[in-house]
C-alpha cells in the first residue's frame, strides 16, 4: 500500500500539511468541529521533536503559539465558532507585533455557542475584522482536502513571507468530511523558511526597521540579539511611542505589507468557466454542490461555471471584476447571509447582477438550492 | 556587571510616578539577576499591561510586553519551547489575578518553570486607580467612590492551592530580602510566585490616607513580620512575608521531555 495516499478527514489533512510545512509548536483547546487536529497533532508532533500543549483556554493558546513564534519555531492553533471570538485580542496582537503564526477556524454555525456540529460559513467577515483596530489579515480555504492541504502549506509560508497571522477558514463539512489525500513527496511544494537577520553578535539589530524590499529578518528570542516587543505602537527598536508619525507610518506599513501583494496572495480555481454566461462564486465545502451542478449544466449546453475562491482576505478583487465582467449573473453560493456576496457586489462592474444562493440551517447547500435561485434570476418562476 | 547594565538606558527616563514603589523591585531583582551571574541572553522577560508591565522595556533582555493578563500565556509557549532559557513575569495586581487569574493558576497546576512577580500595590494604577482583586474590603477607589467591598485573594494561599512549588511574599522595604527571595525563586525549578508589595501613593497611598510614599514604606515596615518570627506570634494582625512553599514536584518541560523520548522512541521502533 502506498502510505503516501491517505483516506483522511479534512482535519487530518490539515495536519498533514502543517507537518509537511514545519510545524514544530501547537497550543490549543477543544471545541467542535476542531478538535481532531489538536488530538492528531498531541499524538504527530512529539513524534518529531516538536511540541504541542492543551491550554486553559482558547485565548491562552493563541498567546502561548505567538509566545513560541518569537523563539524561531512553526507554530498553529485550532479551533471553531466562540474558540476564534476568544482569540481575536491575541491575533491584534501578532499582527502589530508581526509575528508569523497559523490560525485554523473550523466553521460552525454562529452566533454563540450556535451550531456547533453542523456546517457554517459565517466567520468569513469576523476572520477579516475581527480583531480590533485597523489592520490587514490573510485568510485561506479549501473545498477538498488535497486543497486543504496545499492551503495549509500555503499559509505557513505566506505566515513567514509577510510576519504576519494567516488564517484557515475551514468549514465543519470539510473538516469531518472524508476523501482521499496524496501526501505530496519532500520538496514538491516549496516551503518558506523564517527570515533571520544577518546582523551579527554585539551589532545593533533593529527588530522593526524593514529591508528595502519592505520585509523584516527575525531574531529568535535566546539569541544573540535582545530586543522588545510589545503590542504598543513601536519604534524601529520595538520600544513603545505615540509619536504621530511612528503611528502612521506603522499602520501604513502593517496594511501596505498586506493589501500591496493582493496579486501575489490571490489563490482561485476556475470550475466551468471559459465563456460562462452565469458565474457562481463559492469557497469552502459550498463549492462542491456548485461544482457539481455547473458541471451537469454543462452538458446541456448552457454556460454556467463556478470561480472558487480560495484567499478570501485581502479580498481579490480585481480578479473578481475580471472573472464577472460581462457575466449575465452573479450568483455567490455561500452558508451564510451573504458576506462574500457583499464583498463581490462592492467590486463588480455590475453589482446588481449579483445574487445570493445561501443555506443558513446548518446544511450543506445543495444543487437544488442554487437551482432554485437560478431559476428566479433567469425569470423561469420559483 | 554593575545592575546598570541590565537596563535599556535608551528607553530612560521610566514613566513610574515619584515614590512609586516598581522601580525598588526592579532593582531587587536586577540584584538577584546579577548575582546569580545569569547572561543576558538566557533571560526572557514577559509581561502583561499595566504600570508593572512596563518593566519588561527597561532590562536589556529578550521582552515581550504582551496582552492585559495574558503574560504568563505568552511566556508558556516561550519556556515550552526552549525550556533551557530563564522566565521572568512580572504582573500587577489586576493584571495577574483579575483579567489574568486563569491563565495564574493554571501555569501553577502545571508546575512550568517559570518565576511570576506579582508586584502588588492594590490598585489599578495605569487607569488612574480603580479597585484590584487585590485591594480588600472598606478601601477607597475610583471605582469605589463609598468603599470595596470585594473580597481580596490571598496570593500565598492561592498559589499554594493551585500548585505553585516556591510561594513568597516581600515588600519594596525589604529590599535585600526581596534580592534574597528573587534568587531563590529563580533557582529553583518549578512554577515560583513572588508577591511583593510595592506603593502606589499616586493612587492608593492618597486615597487611602497612606501618606506619601515613605510613610506606606512605613506601613510595610511596621505591619509585617516574617513568618516564623516571635513578632508574627504576638501579633496575628501583622502580614507573614518569607518563603513559605519550597517543594519539589516534576516540572512541566521536563515532564513534556520524558514525551518526547517515549513519542520520537515508539517511532523508532
Amino acid at each position: 500500500m502506498n502510505e503516501k495516499i491517505r483516506f483522511v478527514q479534512g482535519n487530518e489533512a490539515c495536519v498533514e500539511g502543517a507537518l509537511y510545512a514545519g510545524l514544530e509548536f501547537f497550543a490549543g483547546y477543544p471545541i467542535t468541529p476542531s478538535t481532531e487536529v489538536a488530538e492528531l497533532l498531541s499524538e504527530r508532533l512529539p513524534q518529531r521533536g516538536g511540541r504541542f500543549i492543551q491550554m486553559e483556554d482558547e485565548i491562552a493558546s493563541m498567546c502561548a503559539i505567538i509566545g513560541a513564534s518569537l523563539t524561531g519555531r512553526k507554530v498553529m492553533t485550532a479551533t471553531s465558532g466562540p474558540g476564534f471570538s476568544l482569540k481575536q485580542e491575541a491575533i491584534g496582537y501578532a499582527c502589530m507585533t508581526e509575528i508569523p503564526c497559523v490560525i485554523v477556524n473550523v466553521q460552525r454555525g454562529g452566533p454563540s455557542t450556535g451550531n456547533p456540529t453542523h456546517v457554517s460559513q459565517g466567520d468569513v467577515n469576523q476572520a477579516r475584522w475581527g480583531t480590533h483596530g485597523d489592520h490587514a489579515i490573510i485568510a485561506l480555504t479549501a473545498s477538498n482536502h488535497q486543497d486543504v492541504f496545499a492551503m495549509t502549506v500555503d499559509a505557513f509560508n505566506l505566515a513567514e513571507t509577510y510576519r504576519t497571522p494567516v488564517i484557515l477558514l475551514f468549514d465543519e463539512v470539510i473538516g469531518h468530511m472524508r476523501e482521499k489525500l496524496v501526501v505530496p513527496e519532500k520538496g514538491e511544494i516549496a516551503i518558506v523558511d523564517r527570515l533571520r537577520t544577518s546582523v551579527g553578535k554585539d551589532v545593533d539589530y533593529h527588530p522593526y526597521l524593514p529591508r528595502e524590499d519592505g520585509r523584516l529578518p527575525m531574531s529568535d528570542f535566546g539569541g544573540d540579539h535582545r530586543y522588545n516587543v510589545t503590542g504598543l505602537f513601536h519604534d524601529m527598536w520595538g520600544f513603545p511611542s505615540n509619536n504621530p508619525r511612528v503611528v502612521k507610518d506603522l499602520l501604513h506599513h502593517l496594511v501596505d505589507k498586506i493589501e500591496t501583494n493582493v496579486g501575489a496572495i490571490t489563490r482561485y480555481r476556475e470550475h466551468h468557466l471559459e465563456n460562462a454566461e452565469y458565474v457562481m462564486i463559492s469557497y469552502g465545502s459550498s463549492t462542491r454542490p456548485a461544482i457539481h451542478m455547473a458541471g451537469h449544466r454543462r452538458e446541456k449546453g448552457e454556460r454556467i461555471g463556478v470561480l472558487e475562491l480560495q484567499s478570501l482576505w485581502p479580498f481579490p478583487e480585481a480578479m473578481v471584476r475580471e472573472k464577472c465582467r460581462g457575466a449575465k449573473a452573479v450568483i455567490v453560493v455561500e452558508m451564510n447571509m451573504g458576506q462574500v456576496m457583499r464583498q463581490v457586489k462592492a467590486c463588480v462592474d455590475a453589482p446588481e447582477k449579483v445574487f445570493l444562493a445561501n443555506r443558513i440551517d446548518g446544511k450543506l447547500i445543495t444543487p437544488n438550492d442554487i437551482k432554485a435561485v437560478l431559476r428566479v434570476i433567469q425569470g423561469k418562476g420559483v | 556587571m554593575a545592575v546598570k547594565d541590565y537596563l535599556r538606558e535608551r528607553f530612560f527616563p521610566h514613566m513610574w510616578c515619584p515614590g512609586c514603589g516598581h522601580g525598588t523591585v526592579l532593582n531587587s531583582l536586577l540584584r538577584a539577576v546579577e548575582q546569580l551571574g545569569l547572561k543576558k541572553n538566557n533571560i526572557v522577560m514577559t509581561s502583561g499591561i499595566g504600570c508593572s508591565a512596563r518593566i519588561s522595556g527597561y532590562v536589556d533582555f529578550h521582552s515581550l510586553h504582551t496582552l492585559h493578563g495574558r503574560a504568563l500565556a505568552f511566556a508558556t509557549g516561550v519556556k515550552l519551547s526552549r525550556p533551557e532559557l530563564t522566565l521572568l513575569v512580572p504582573m500587577g495586581d489586576g493584571d495577574a489575578l483579575a483579567i489574568g487569574g486563569n491563565h495564574f493558576i493554571h501555569a501553577a497546576r502545571r508546575n512550568i518553570d517559570i518565576t511570576a512577580i506579582v508586584m502588588n500595590n492594590r490598585i489599578y494604577g495605569m487607569t488612574g486607580g480603580q479597585f484590584s482583586p487585590l485591594s480588600g474590603p472598606g478601601k477607597k477607589a475610583t471605582t469605589a467612590p463609598y468603599r470595596t467591598i470585594d473580597n481580596a485573594f490571598d496570593v500565598v494561599e492561592l498559589s499554594r492551592a493551585a500548585g505553585a512549588t516556591f510561594v513568597a511574599r516581600t515588600t519594596t522595604y525589604h529590599v535585600q530580602e526581596a534580592t534574597e527571595i528573587f534568587k531563590k525563586a529563580i533557582r529553583h525549578k518549578g512554577f515560583s510566585v513572588v508577591e511583593i508589595l510595592t506603593q502606589c501613593p499616586t493612587h492608593y497611598g492618597r486615597k487611602n490616607k497612606e501618606g506619601d510614599a515613605a510613610d506606606m514604606l512605613d506601613i510595610y515596615k511596621n505591619k509585617t513580620a516574617k513568618i516564623g518570627s516571635g513578632a508574627l506570634a504576638d501579633d496575628p494582625s501583622l502580614l507573614g512575608r518569607g518563603i513559605f512553599v519550597d517543594r519539589q514536584a516534576p516540572e512541566y518541560c521536563e515532564e513534556y521531555g520524558k514525551i518526547l523520548q517515549a513519542a520520537m522512541g515508539e517511532v523508532g521502533r
